[in-house]
């Protein structure tokens, strides 16, 4: 979460077409996206704000490495080492018979720490209290929102300038918002 | 209040017409949030309230008959030496199996991109992880003294330590479903958040803090969706191989004993295609009297309950396969007692046990085949009903019977559940209900984020025979881009007039906004180069561009009827994905030698061609070939390979 305060100028779509069509506007025209909320996961935005591909599963694996080797190793040390016995005459070390828990614990320790990475990134959890910029985001309403504070630069200078409020507004009126409010969040 | 429809510029152009809509009724982004999110808002009415009373006495003679377990012990269920396991084990693999199916639904069917789980996903896991919930009560239980059930767990203790048999498949089924159980919600959970999100936004005062707490502060953004839709993806992943290793641990519980009629090697595959046989008979009873109730049929269509049907179908089938090669095999195996076993499932004391199982698993769901049937509520509702009494029977075929009747002759007897037993199935029933009443109360039971993004796919305004928006037609607003545009000849400029076309449908737009004012001013920012470097857009198209689809389809349009040949050298028309030898060789004799003369044919001049040479030609899509044939001659591989990856067969899946 960010800590200081900011304004923002958003405006909200009908639909996904026109918001996407916003956004390369938006583009073309240098203008900075804050950032974009959508009711649904709106396939093929992602290219269109430069999102990158989502480094999730490679936590993913990771974490399932973990279990394997937790539940592996554990079981191979309780058995050859802390108390070995022996179990319808095989051996001590029978890897055949780890399969099992191995894997779930695979899959257990992958899919817990995907979770936990997924809602801690995102700033989420129970009972977080993100600011919320309209009701409707989560019903029927797609949503850009510039940062009107310092936040958005001209990418022709490296200097921040002041936004041009107006022209903002003037953006979304014609790109077809069909409200456009300001929040400070 | 509904909005009117507006033509789709991004999804609609690639919907093909044949497919059955998978949301009917003509809804809007706003109508679904309505109808799904509406039945948390209300308060609960008098058949709700009646149905968690019935389930809480239910419950609550389970509790009773729990209690009386736990304090006269298990000898008040009649289990003894050769009976070890009844009613319980049971019980808790019939569970167990009920709850593959919501597994099923929303792992494996995302991995394989079937969107109509999105209809019955929700629902169908809350069943899974409620159905575990029941079926881990037994085992728990069977163990005699609860209180001691943290020994299962491998946890350093005051006895040695004496850790747990990490060889048993008794200790690898609580590993399997621990796990399942976690997982599940864990993935459940995960997907109920943007919905509670909506929930929150609509909801006043106390439900909104509930609502505030439940959403986990979701806002929707894209980012967030992003990795929403990755996490989805790789839980689905890995919860696919978990689900069919739950259900295969478990009948290991069976297959590595030394039991004739247990330890046969056919168990796991037989048991899993059994547990989603019940699993799906179970979802089907339930969501036929749940769209009933909260009136979401045109969420869970004829076309759901028929996929269900078929998936019930196919399964069912495999399980009839599989007792049968069971009978084979204890004949050919020319083992008396695995003979005996068989022999004494259908001819001895339980034999109304097996005939059960056999009518009610093999004969019955082979009425599917009949596609009136597999259509009809009604039907359905009574099949789904007896596949589950039959997937019981089975479960009490394999575990009584061979255990009333094991290897010495004097200890053989004959089982029968005592009040306790049936007073405990009964309360997992009312466990099961109350819980599932109280989720159709809290939480969307459809998920509806994700029926708004297959909206426009799926749709019926959208597709099927009832479509109004087709997709050419929308994609430019005026029915008269024949007349409108005119394609010359030559290739260069028809690249030329495809991009000028390209920014038609943002002009369209401008004119559909009604005041004068705001056009002027769109149409000045694009005067402007320095504000609105409209041209650059059009140059970087990309196949998910709405515009660069819609521009293409009417430069081709423009066209005229033929198909125009452009240039006589001969290309490899197999790159585009879609396109076989056979097909290759069609196109090449109606005169589209090479990728530009197909990049320039129009979708609906390539299908005429298709369906006049008949056969399977006939059933054919080549609504992306002209795309992708364009980016082969273009020489852009690396996205046309990307894009290829997407389709499925050559069609927008």
């Amino acid at each position: 979460m960010v800590n200081k305060n900011k304004t923002v100028l958003f405006g909200l779509y009908d639909d996904e077409t026109d918001l996407i069509r916003a956004i390369r506007k938006a583009k073309a025209a240098h203008i900075e996206i804050d950032e974009v909320y959508t009711p649904f996961p709106v396939h093929g935005l992602d290219p269109e704000l430069d999102l990158k591909e989502s480094r999730l599963h490679i936590a993913g694996f990771i974490y399932g490495a973990m279990g394997t080797l937790t539940a592996f190793l554990f079981m191979s040390w309780v058995f050859t080492r802390d108390w070995p016995i022996i179990f319808g005459g095989k051996p001590y070390w029978s890897v055949p018979a780890f399969i099992p828990i191995t894997f779930e614990l695979t899959v257990l320790f992958s899919a817990i720490g995907m979770v936990v990475t997924f809602y801690t990134i995102c700033g989420m959890g129970p009972g977080a209290n993100n600011p919320i910029l309209h009701d409707r985001i989560t019903d029927d309403k797609f949503c850009i929102a510039f940062d009107v504070e310092g936040g958005s630069q001209d990418h022709h200078g490296d200097d921040h300038h002041p936004v041009d409020v107006e022209k903002l507004k003037d953006f979304f009126k014609t790109t077809g918002a069909t409200e456009v409010q300001t929040k400070v969040i | 209040m509904r909005r009117m429809l507006k033509p789709n510029k991004f999804m609609s152009a690639p919907i093909s017409n044949i497919r059955e809509p998978l949301i009917t009724g003509s809804k809007t982004y706003h109508q679904i949030t309505e109808d799904l999110i509406g039945p948390t808002e209300k308060v609960p009415g008098f058949a709700w309230i009646a149905g968690v009373m019935t389930s809480l006495a239910l419950l609550a003679f389970g509790g009773v008959a729990i209690f009386w377990t736990i304090w006269y012990g298990i000898g008040s269920w009649d289990l003894n030496r050769t009976i070890g396991w009844g009613w319980d084990i049971t019980n808790f693999v019939w569970w167990i199996g009920i709850g593959h199916a919501g597994t099923l639904i929303s792992a494996i069917l995302l991995l394989f991109r079937q969107k109509w789980r999105m209809g019955v996903n929700r629902s169908a896991e809350a069943m899974t992880i409620f159905a575990v919930m029941c079926a881990a009560l037994f085992p728990g239980i069977h163990m005699g003294r609860i209180w001691m059930a943290m020994f299962i767990f491998p946890y350093p203790n005051t006895r040695g330590p004496l850790w747990v048999n990490f060889n048993s498949p008794l200790l690898w089924d609580v590993f399997a479903i621990s796990t399942y159980f976690t997982v599940s919600l864990l993935f459940w959970y995960t997907g109920l958040v943007p919905d509670f999100a909506t929930v929150r936004d609509r909801a006043k005062g106390f439900r909104k803090k509930i609502y505030s707490f439940l959403a986990f502060g979701w806002t929707g953004k894209a980012k967030h969706w992003q990795r929403w839709e990755s996490l989805s993806l790789i839980l689905a992943g890995i919860a696919t191989p978990l689900v069919l290793s739950v259900h295969t641990i478990v009948s290991f519980d069976f297959a590595t004993s030394v039991i004739p009629g247990w330890h046969t090697t056919i168990f796991p595959p037989y048991f899993v295609a059994g547990a989603i046989f019940s699993g799906f008979a179970m979802v089907l009873t339930l969501m036929l009297i749940v769209r009933k109730v909260l009136k979401i049929e045109d969420y869970i269509t004829i076309g759901h309950i028929e996929s269900m049907n078929k998936v019930i179908l196919c399964t069912g089938s495999i399980v009839g396969v599989a007792y049968l090669t069971e009978l084979f095999i204890a004949w050919y195996s020319g083992y008396v007692y695995e003979q005996f076993a068989f022999y004494n499932r259908a001819l001895g004391p339980y034999w109304w046990s097996y005939f059960g199982m056999m009518s009610c698993n093999v004969i019955t769901p082979q009425f599917f085949w009949i596609k009136k049937i597999r259509r009809s509520v009604a039907w359905t509702f009574v099949l789904s009903i007896v596949v589950n009494i039959g997937m019981w029977f089975e479960r009490f075929v394999i575990i009584a019977t061979t255990l009333a009747r094991d290897y010495l002759p004097s200890s053989w007897s004959y089982y029968v559940p005592t009040w306790v037993e049936v007073g405990i199935y009964v309360g997992t029933f009312g466990l099961f209900f109350t819980l599932f009443l109280l989720f159709l109360r809290v939480a969307p039971v459809v998920a509806a984020a994700e029926i708004k993004s297959i909206l426009k796919t799926a749709g019926d305004q959208y597709t099927g025979p009832n479509a109004t928006h087709h997709a050419h037609h929308d994609d430019h607003g005026h029915d008269d881009k024949h007349e409108d545009l005119k394609l010359p000849a030559d290739s260069n400029s028809f690249m030329d007039s495809n991009r000028n076309v390209a920014t038609a449908p943002i002009v369209e737009k401008t004119k559909r906004t009604n005041t004068q004012e705001e056009t002027t001013s769109y149409q000045k920012i694009e005067d402007d180069p320095e504000v609105y470097k409209g041209k650059e857009i059009d140059t970087n198209l990309d196949p998910d561009d709405p515009n660069y689809k819609s521009s293409f389809v009417a430069g081709a349009v423009g066209a005229g009827a033929g198909l125009t040949s452009l240039g006589t050298h001969e290309d490899d028309l197999k790159k585009v994905e879609g396109i076989g030898p056979a097909v290759e060789k069609l196109l090449k004799e109606g005169g589209v030698k090479n990728w530009k003369t197909l990049a320039a044919a129009n979708p609906e001049q390539l299908k005429e061609l298709l369906v006049e040479a008949g056969g399977t030609f006939k059933t054919m899509d080549p609504t992306t070939w002209p795309l992708q044939a364009q980016m082969a001659d273009e020489g852009r591989w690396a996205e046309l390979e990307k894009w290829q990856d997407d389709l499925d067969g050559g069609k927008i899946s």
